[in-house]
């Protein structure tokens, strides 16, 4: 209770029954909104790549937008051209992420796949696992790890402080920050849109404060718009960083 | 004051707490990155004045600078959620 308005909880906002099965493999309906983007995602993509018009027209001139961001927005200006091979990784991962964090705003589902955890911590950790093997496959696995551990180019006494800092921030805080990241602003802005959604209930069936309805009502409508910017934005940085991340172990530091 | 304390139904301090030390956790954890993200669009913005052909570079490297800088106010906004009394 906050100045007579009553909340829910954080478990009602994010926690839904389940409709069919039990235990680990019970399917809700955050389960069902994933599956719909994994069908939206390959819908897309596989009917912009069956359509070989010669000018692109409807979902393939979006499809064809989306990989010219990824490859000169993402690949280029953080891998560099021997990175284009990664590009059908990183495309998967934004436009599934983008779809993921939309189901936020749109009427009906009004639930970001993201807001739980375990979507963004599984995909952080494939980011991780896929890191890790391109070092160890380019660098070799001494290599790699001496290059994480010792990275060259300090005084040899301030190894003792470096060394420990490098090998939990990148083998331990990197795959965390990098699933909490998208997590925690997909749960903020869940919130923040309950939150406002339940002031203007709240002022909609009182009498007197009625008149500051419109202020309350139009932030929900422009923090809707807010999010859609927060969706992209994630599912951006999202994308970055694992190109950043993979393309880190691509090279040796030197 | 004490007598009113008295009165007060078992586990209702606990919560009152709990809810203070969210509070405290969460805006704790934002002032830090708040000034962060502050200094690094701050200085993108002049890069970007001084050369504008280096824009898109700019905004690439100023996006994971908010990215590594946002992650700490991120990391206080969950612990507020994993606290609990």
């Amino acid at each position: 209770m906050i100045f007579g308005l009553e909340f829910p909880p954080v478990s009602h906002a994010i926690e839904w029954p389940d409709l069919f099965l039990s235990g680990p493999f019970a399917v809700n309906k955050v389960v069902v909104l994933m599956w719909l983007s994994v069908i939206i995602v390959f819908l897309f993509l596989r009917i912009a790549a069956s359509d070989s018009s010669l000018i692109p027209r409807g979902v393939k001139n979006i499809a064809e937008s989306a990989v010219d961001f990824i490859q000169e927005g993402i690949v280029m200006q953080t891998m560099g051209p021997s990175g284009m091979a990664w590009t059908p990784l990183l495309l998967t991962f934004f436009t599934f992420i983008l779809v993921n964090n939309l189901w936020g705003i749109i009427p009906v589902a009004q639930m970001p796949v993201n807001a739980r955890m375990a979507l963004p911590l599984f995909m952080a950790l494939l980011v991780w696992v896929l890191f890790v093997g391109v070092g160890i496959i380019k660098q070799g696995p001494i290599g790699y790890f001496k290059n994480i551990a010792f990275p060259p180019g300090v005084p040899k006494a301030l190894y003792i402080l470096v060394t420990p800092i490098e090998i939990v921030s990148t083998i331990i805080v990197r795959p965390l920050s990098h699933s909490v990241r998208l997590f925690a602003n997909a749960l903020a802005g869940h919130l923040i849109l309950i939150s406002f959604a339940v002031i203007t209930a709240a002022l909609f069936s009182a009498s007197v404060t009625a008149i500051i309805l419109p202020f309350s009502f139009g932030l929900l409508i422009a923090l809707t718009g807010f999010e859609l910017l927060v969706a992209f934005l994630q599912a951006y940085i999202f994308t970055i960083l694992a190109a950043v991340y993979i393309d880190s172990s691509m090279h040796a530091e030197h | 004051m004490l007598s009113t304390l008295a009165q007060q139904a078992p586990g209702e301090l606990e919560a009152g707490l709990t809810a203070v030390g969210r509070g405290i956790v969460y805006g704790g954890a934002a002032i830090g990155p708040g000034v962060g993200i502050g200094i690094v669009v701050g200085n993108a913005i002049t890069a970007m004045a001084r050369q504008p052909e280096a824009a898109g570079m700019v905004r690439t490297t100023m996006f994971l600078g908010i990215a590594f800088t946002e992650a700490l106010a991120l990391f206080g906004f969950v612990l507020s959620f994993i606290i609990s009394g």
